[in-house]
């Protein structure tokens, strides 16, 4: 315990692991709405198809402002879900083939201008695949000769209060389109707006965790914790608080495994969001053998049945 | 131009080996995807793309070497493992399959990266080269790899032709080969076995994230260009060793360019004009068969209302004014130009002084519609109970589409009526004389 205090004591050990805690955080609550709406592989489709985005508005910009590459991050991402519905509904492709072939080919055409412009752009493949979360404490936020701590921190955080706003204030669009399209339509509600609000700020987290984790391990945690966390409860807010729990957890102590093995951090981190799921589906098991006995509650309930 | 020749003549036996070999990895994966696409299954080959990772490194790990003995047992075993806990995860939870594949698929490729980190931190000598396995290398290419590539298509193709009924019947409709008595869960697993074979072998030709289009890209392109099985399994091998020549040719040429973005880049632009372009439920054709039968409607619908002007005037051969019909239902006017163009060329119109007049033929075929109109809408009031003010919008859908055959059992199902449920007499063709 005391060597846990003075690791966390540490500024630098302290940053990467607030940074990582505050992915998980973002990236659980987003992930809860996505595998609700079985959309855990478009998740997959857009932490790859940002990578064009971000090259493009590299060359097209001219500079690593955090702006442009959010800009293009944002569009590709959205892009992305619109090329898997046109392909899916104009196209009749199939699902599975529409994600694959979107993002694949997306993510191709990153990887060649990539290399188109090498000299160009300061980016590199590894870098988008599993980031380098080592550095953050390096990039640090200076204003007037003040050190404000590292920049991915303040951009997390600023995403992190939009996303808590988009769920305070569209708590109720989100769920009602989530769990019953059908009866949202009929109310006048537009669930074309939510799906794209939702995948709009999935891109942005996967942009805003780029650079520290990587494209794997933004999925690993958008599906994680949230998967863990929905078979342990049926109450959607029960279900947001402990995927948001199982991801810190997941973060925490995903440092120390890579500290202790020596190796990425963001694996390690990945690693971990595995072993907590495994334990979690465990307990899951486990607590199914037993007769359940069911609590009325207000809130949806988050079963197979609801979700039609 | 000389670079092309350079290529295609094969003269250097370096892109000889590489293009060989990557197009026959190509061809082969695109088959085997085949099935994986009919079954619905694509993406559970990213998963496994991404699960066979960890598998190379703790088989480095274990053999401290780089040879493909050692390498391959390691990633087809987490392959498979990824796959099988896949099916656990979505048998035995509530979770969904996109789910399991997301969370399969990322904790894997994160274990492999954490792996693959350690051994280049403190591994031992030797290692690097290991993370070609990461984006593909398929410039290092040796003719030993070839000769992995070839034996491996040739126990697939024969594995295709030994199976290829029962694999047919297993993508199709898997609940009857059971029924039928075939070993649905050996073969099932012989096919995944496949899967992961293909996949631990490109892997290191164009990349984990890659690897899942070489897999799915030409099976879904190939589904548009044909409805039989063996012809898919063609066309798609055809579509991925294009795709794998192309992209060993680029990066011949450019020396900076990496192939396995360039093989997909190919793969992709030939699937997205099959779903444009493909002959069979591609865009443009639906786009082409609905824009007929949309024409087609107006053309019926405005011969149906010149035949009950002439109804009501009781005179079918009177021309009439063109505002009059676009007045009467509201014809859009650039609609109304083409029907009648449309018609005239058919011979079903003709243009008079005073305005447009029905021809004989044309009678018959606005006679055709306004009776099998004013049939249906019997048939629905007195079989299916319906009241009489619901029946015309079905009947307006319907008159399009009965054929002569539906039309002569209707008429004898309804007792060759003379009124419909309107009041308005059913118009039958007068008998031939002569």
């Amino acid at each position: 315990m005391r060597a846990f205090f003075l690791k966390i004591a540490n500024l630098d050990t302290f940053w990467i692991i607030l940074t990582g805690s505050l992915v998980a955080i973002c990236t659980s609550l987003l992930g809860c709405f996505l595998i609700l709406r079985k959309m855990a592989m478009v998740g997959d489709a857009i932490s790859h198809a940002v990578l064009p985005g971000i090259v493009l508005a590299y060359l097209i910009a001219q500079s690593r402002a955090s702006v442009y590459m959010l800009l293009g991050a944002a569009i590709f991402g959205v892009l992305i879900t619109v090329l898997i519905e046109l392909l899916h509904k104009r196209g009749f492709l199939q699902m599975d083939a529409a994600i694959g072939l979107s993002f694949t080919s997306l993510f191709a055409f990153g990887v060649i201008l990539l290399s188109a412009y090498a000299g160009q752009v300061d980016l590199d493949q590894d870098c988008v695949l599993y980031g380098e979360i080592a550095y953050v404490p390096l990039d640090t936020w200076q204003w007037q000769g003040n050190d404000l701590g590292p920049v991915a921190v303040w951009h997390l955080s600023g995403l992190l209060l939009l996303i808590l706003g988009f769920l305070y204030w569209g708590y109720k669009g989100l769920v009602i389109t989530t769990f019953d399209e059908a009866y949202a339509l009929a109310l006048g509600i537009q669930a074309a707006f939510w799906h794209y609000a939702l995948m709009g700020l999935v891109s942005l987290a996967t942009v805003f965790s780029f650079e520290s984790v990587g494209a794997i391990l933004v999925v690993a945690f958008l599906v994680g914790p949230p998967a863990a966390a929905f078979l342990l409860t049926r109450h959607l807010q029960t279900m947001l608080l402990l995927s948001v729990f199982l991801g810190i957890l997941s973060a925490v102590g995903g440092y120390f495994l890579a500290e202790a093995l020596n190796g990425s951090i963001a694996g390690g981190m990945a690693t971990v969001v595995g072993l907590v799921f495994l334990l979690c589906f465990g307990l899951a098991q486990w607590q199914n053998r037993r007769p359940i006995h069911s609590e009325e509650g207000g809130e949806p309930e988050v079963s197979s049945s609801s979700l039609g | 131009m000389r670079l092309f020749w350079d290529f295609f003549s094969f003269q250097d036996p370096n892109v000889r080996w590489v293009s060989l070999g990557i197009t026959l990895m190509c061809a082969s994966t695109a088959v085997v995807g085949v099935f994986a696409f009919l079954r619905k299954k694509a993406l559970s080959g990213d998963a496994v793309s991404h699960a066979v990772l960890p598998g190379i490194c703790l088989a480095f790990l274990l053999t401290e070497t780089k040879a493909a003995w050692a390498l391959l047992p390691g990633a087809v075993l987490t392959g498979l493992l990824s796959l099988w806990c896949i099916d656990r995860l979505t048998q035995d939870s509530r979770l969904k399959p996109d789910t399991a594949i997301a969370l399969v698929l990322s904790v894997f490729y994160g274990a492999g990266i954490l792996l693959l980190t350690l051994i280049q931190n403190n591994g031992p000598e030797g290692q690097s080269g290991l993370d070609k396995f990461l984006f593909g290398k398929a410039a290092a290419l040796l003719p030993e790899d070839m000769w992995v590539f070839a034996a491996f298509c040739g126990l697939i193709l024969l594995l295709i032709i030994a199976h290829y009924e029962t694999f047919r019947l297993l993508s199709f409709h898997p609940a009857y080969a059971q029924s039928r008595g075939f070993a649905v869960r050996r073969l099932e697993a012989l096919l995944s076995l496949l899967t992961v074979g293909v996949i631990a072998i490109g892997i290191q030709a164009v990349g984990v994230v890659l690897m899942a289009a070489l897999l799915i890209t030409p099976a879904a392109a190939a589904r548009y260009w044909s409805h039989r099985l063996s012809a898919i399994l063609w066309i798609a091998a055809g579509i991925g060793a294009l795709g794998g020549l192309m992209g060993t040719f680029v990066s011949y040429t450019y020396p900076r360019m990496p192939t396995g973005p360039w093989v997909v880049a190919t793969l992709s632009f030939l699937a997205f004009g099959s779903v444009l372009l493909g002959p069979k439920k591609g865009a443009w054709v639906r786009y082409r068969q609905a824009r007929r039968n949309h024409q087609k409607m107006e053309e019926e619908n405005l011969l149906k209302c010149l035949y009950q002007m002439g109804e009501a005037a009781q005179d079918w051969q009177k021309a009439w004014p063109r505002e009059e019909i676009a007045h009467r239902r509201f014809f859009k006017p650039r609609a109304l130009r083409r029907s009648i163009r449309q018609l005239r060329q058919k011979k079903y119109l003709l243009v008079q002084p005073q305005g447009l007049a029905l021809s004989p033929e044309g009678i018959m075929a606005g006679r055709r519609i306004t009776r099998i109109h004013r049939l249906w809408e019997l048939y629905l009031t007195q079989h299916l109970q319906l009241a009489q003010d619901h029946v015309h919008e079905d009947a307006e859908a319907i008159e399009h589409i009965i054929t002569p055959e539906l039309e002569k059992a209707l008429e004898a199902r309804l007792n060759y009526p003379d009124l419909d449920p309107h009041q308005s007499p059913i118009p039958y063709d007068p008998p031939q004389t002569q």
